[in-house]
Formats: C-alpha cells, structure tokens, sequence
C-alpha cells in the first residue's frame, strides 16, 4: 500500500521537476534581444487593437451556457451512437430522456429570451 | 437495471421530475399567474410524499449498490416532503407580496429537496457526495433570491464559499477512505474493515473529514460562522425550510456514515462528536441570549438544536444505537414542526425591505394577532422543552438515550442549556404579549394555516409521543 504512494510521489517530484528545470534552462541559454514588436502582445499574428483588459458583454456568458447543452448532450450521445446497437431498447429510452432533460434547459433559455442578441 | 431500481427511488424521480416539469411550465405562465407553478410543486410533493409513505421498505440496494431504500430513507423522504410542502406554503404569498414572483423559487426548491432525499437513500460515497451537492447549490441560488437586497446577495456569496468549502472536506475524506479500504460503496468499507484488510489510520482520518464536512451542514459549532448570516440574509421562507430540512439532511448522512460505516472508529470518533455536541449547546444558546433580531436569535436557535442532536449521534455506537435513531427522527420531526411554525410567524410579521425583524417590531404583535401569539407561544415553549410540547418529548427521548449510553455529562450539558434557553425563547413571547408597539403582521390564509396547524400539532402529537417514538423506531437502517 505505502510503496504504491511512494510512487505516486516520485511521480510527483519529477512531474514537477521536468518542467521547471526545462524553463531554467531556456532561461538561462536563450539569447536576449528585445524590441519593440517583440514585446507587443501576439494575437493570431494580428496587430493588436486597444488594452487587454475591455468589457465583453455579458450575453457572451449566457450563449456559453446555452452552447454547454448541445456540448455536454454530444458527448455522451456520440458513445451512445457508436454501440447502439448492441444497447438496445433501454439505451434508447434512456437517451431519448436525457435529450427530452436538456430540451426542458433549451426551451427555458429560449422562452426568457437568452437567445436574443440585444 | 430493472424498473425495481427506479422503484427503490421513487419519491425522489417524483420531486425532480416535477422541478423540470415546473421549470418548462413556468415560462409559459404570464406574470401574476405564478401560484399555477407553486402548485404544481405542491402536487409533486404530495405526490412524492405518497409514494414514500406507500413504498415497502427492502432490505436489498439499486442501481448497483448505489442506493438503498430501507425504513430510514423512507421516513426522511416523507418528512423532507412534507417539509418542502409547507416551505411551498410559506413562500408564495411572502413573494407576492414582496413582488418577487418567480417559479425559479419552487424548481430550485424541488431539486433541493431531491438532493436531500437521495442523501437518506446514498449507499456509496459518491451518491452521498452527489446528494450534498444536489441540495446545496439550489440553496446558495435561492439564498441570493432577493438580487437587489445586499444582505440576500452577502448570505449567498458566504454560503457559497464555506459550503464549496465544505464540500472539499467531504471529498477529501471520500479520497481518504478510499485509500484506507480501497472502496467507495458502504458494502465494500464495512467488508474491508471486517476482513482486516483496511488501513484504519486512513479510514480514520477520511472519517473525521467527513464529520466536518457534514458538520458544517448541520452547522455544529465550531463549524457555524455561516449561519446566522446566511439565515438572515437569505429570504425568510427559504429559512425556514433550510433551517428544518438541510439539518436533517445533515444528520441523515451523518447517522448512517456512523452507524453504518465507520462502527470500528466508535471509540475514536465519540470524544470528537461529544465535543461538538457540548461546544454547540454551550455556544449556540449563549450567543442567542443577546440576539436582538428575530432571525438571528432563530439561527442560534437552530444552532443549540444540532448540538442537542449530536448528543444522540454520540450514543449511535453504543448498544442504545436503534434508541439513538429513533429519539434522533423523533427530534427531527419535532423540531421541523415546531420550526417551521415560528417562521411561518416570523414570514407574516416581515415587512417590505426587511423590516419588522427586530424583536421590537414584535411589541404587542401576540395581542393584535391572538392566534399568531399563542402559536408563538406554543412553539417557543417546544424549543424550550416544556411539558405538553413535541419539544419535551423529543428532549425527554434524547437525554434518556443520553444516559442509557453512559453519557451523563452531556446529560446535564443539555437540560442546563435548555434552561438557559428559556431566557431568550420567553423574551421573544414577552416582547408579544407584555409590551406595546405597532406591530403588524400580514393576515394570509396559508400562512395562518401553517402558523395553527403546527402549534395544533405540536400540542397535539405531544399526547401519544409512544406512537410516534414506535414510528420512528421502525425506520432502521440497512446494515451490510
């Protein structure tokens, strides 16, 4: 049992090591020749445009919510999908209550409005 | 999987399918017709109510080992029903009035009371890690309901930290016993520690982490910073059904974790629980003698309440166990009662704004309002523990198993703290009926219903304390 920990722990230290020691060392080497365009922020290689920190409207955060039940409802449809049929009668049942759950949550956002863009 | 597992957890499919059911319909119902959504939750209740009352205790589990549906569970289910029944009945004329008509209330209400539920039925760590998480985040929601009100907005910020907080106890002492025995299902840690193959070091330590993730659930002292802000923030409905619902929910986990799982740590675990059970009668009524705000002294209230339980959790390991669990359930039920009938007076004296909370809003109340008086009165003197009130019984049944069990100081610790007591529940009835004010309280049918009802009940119950104690005795637990 404690041996089994002890390796876990080894584990550990070396998972933590490897990286910073990776770092160090770059650190330590990488030549040194700052300018400018060098410092600025890298954005997909676009130029930058205003601060780093502007308000995003918070109707971003309700469609990421609502976007989380098609995400959550494909994962576990899809594994559902590939043995279905070796699942049988129950699995559908079962996945067709699951999609009726998250149509309840779809319905919800729609009917309150979180599928409008103001 | 057979239809017999979803069998075994009826009442709480019952509970959550109506929380959707009434989410959907909610968004369909025009403004002011919100009672359609508290009544469907009520119908759902009953219904989830019926179905525990009728199920069959079996001595078998479901879902593979996850659940189980023994007599325990089953009382739970009913009394976290009916509790949930009468939170319904306290809420919806309380947000009519406060123009916070929303059926958001009742869905988070019912999931809720599906977590508290599948806490009685847990028969695997996960389920009850699961069923604290099920319960608890529809009440850090519901406990900022008043999004305008800056102590709803603070009550639910600080129940949401400690509570994740606690939850990080609770999970940290699954991952220990876990490592200790190498399963999370009951069967699976109750057989490794027979067969001796069990790391006890570990199993110990997972277990005191898990008490204190369930104690601050049932906001034992020292873990009770939270609750007389969180109770004071929160909506006065919410409270009260917090306050008689999440305690038991609490216990629920904690007796069956005791008594059930961790058997063999009875003789490392006791002094730990007994020291909780004196710090929280001992704080718990101290602090509420100089409580001034009604739902501060009821938290504190609610706080001495635990630690008088915890008394019985002490006695869970002793040879008195099925004595302990049935003066426990018999406690429960009282203090529910009794309980949700002070807030029920607490909600109809409540004023725009969060006024009228003071107990100088409650000058002269008892003789403008004579039947909220005496109901008051009648639930004061149960917390108390006068003769003639389902408090006394529930006190009685308690000390009694107390000394069965050898645990004569925590014996005297509670009656002492119940005298103490009397001091700051009398205040309260004193404030009603000895003095003048302006005290108004709102006249609305279910709230009076519910005010009546339970002091009828209290007084009533109290005559065949026997039936009610041998009903609780019936609701045992599985054992592996």
């Amino acid at each position: 049992m404690l041996e089994q920990w002890m390796y876990i722990g080894i584990f550990m230290v070396v998972a933590m090591m490897l990286p910073s020691i990776a770092i160090i060392i770059a650190g330590l080497l990488s030549p040194r020749r700052p300018n400018p365009i060098k410092n600025s922020t890298y954005e997909c290689g676009i130029e930058t445009v205003g601060p780093g920190w502007p308000q995003f409207r918070v109707q971003y955060y309700i469609f990421g919510l609502v976007f989380l039940i098609f995400d959550v409802e494909t994962v576990f449809l899809f594994p559902w999908a590939v043995a279905y049929n070796r699942l049988g009668l129950f699995a559908a049942v079962e996945a067709a209550l699951f999609i009726a759950i998250l149509a309840g949550g779809l319905i919800y956002a729609w009917k309150k409005g979180a599928l409008r863009w103001l | 999987m057979s239809i017999n597992d979803f069998l075994a957890i009826l009442p709480v499919l019952v509970v959550l399918v109506t929380g959707v059911l009434v989410m959907v319909a909610d968004v369909f119902l025009p403004e002011g017709r919100k009672g359609i959504a508290a009544l469907l939750s009520g119908l759902g209740l009953a219904a989830g109510l019926g179905a525990a009352l009728a199920a069959v205790p079996s001595t078998g589990t479901a879902f593979a080992g996850m659940v189980v549906a023994d007599g325990f569970s089953l009382f739970l289910d009913a009394l976290f029903a009916a509790v949930g029944l009468v939170g319904i009945g306290l809420a919806y004329d309380y947000f009519k009035r406060m123009r916070l008509q929303r059926g958001e209330y009742y869905t988070l209400l019912l999931f809720s009371i599906g977590g508290m539920m599948l806490m009685g039925h847990a028969n695997d760590l996960v389920m009850f890690f699961l069923a604290l998480e099920l319960l608890s985040i529809p009440l850090y929601i519901l406990s900022g309901f008043f999004r305008a009100r800056l102590a709803s907005q603070e009550a639910a910020l600080k129940y949401f930290l400690l509570g994740a907080f606690s939850s990080g106890f609770v999970l940290y002492g699954i991952a220990m016993v876990f490592g200790g025995t190498a399963s999370i299902n009951l069967e699976g840690i109750v057989a490794a520690v027979r067969d001796g193959s069990a790391n006890l070091t570990f199993l110990l330590v997972g277990a005191a982490l898990l008490v204190v993730g369930f104690a601050f659930k049932v906001s034992a002292v020292p873990f009770h910073a939270w609750t007389p802000d969180v109770y004071e923030g929160a909506p006065s409905p919410l409270t009260g059904f917090m306050s008689s619902a999440t305690k038991a929910a609490g216990f629920a986990a904690l007796i069956r974790l005791l008594l059930v799982v961790f058997p063999a740590l009875g003789e490392n675990l006791a002094p730990v629980v007994s020291g909780l059970a004196a710090l929280t009668m001992i704080a718990g009524n101290l602090i509420a003698l100089v409580q001034t705000n009604i739902k501060r002294l009821l938290a504190y209230s609610s706080i001495a309440h635990a630690g008088y339980l915890l008394i019985g959790l002490v006695a869970v390991n002793s040879s008195a166990a099925g004595d302990a669990v049935a003066a426990m359930l018999f406690y429960l039920v009282g203090y529910a009662i009794a309980n949700l009938g002070a807030w029920s007076v607490v909600v109809a004296a409540e004023q725009a704004e969060g006024r009228g909370l003071e107990l100088e809003d409650y000058s002269g109340l008892g003789r403008k309002y004579p039947w909220l008086g005496v109901a008051m009165l009648v639930f004061m003197l149960s917390f108390i523990g006068v003769p003639l009130t389902l408090g006394f019984w529930g006190k009685l049944y308690l000390f009694r198993v107390a000394l069965e069990s050898g645990l004569f100081g925590l014996a005297v610790i509670g009656i002492a703290a119940s005298l103490v007591s009397a001091y700051y529940y009398l205040r309260v009835v004193v404030y009603m009926f000895f003095r003048d004010g302006e005290g108004v309280a709102r006249r609305d049918v279910w709230l009076n219903l519910i005010a009546i009802g339970s002091a009828a009940a209290v007084v009533l119950m109290a005559l065949v304390p026997g039936d009610l104690l041998q009903v609780a005795a019936q609701a045992v637990l599985r054992v592996p």
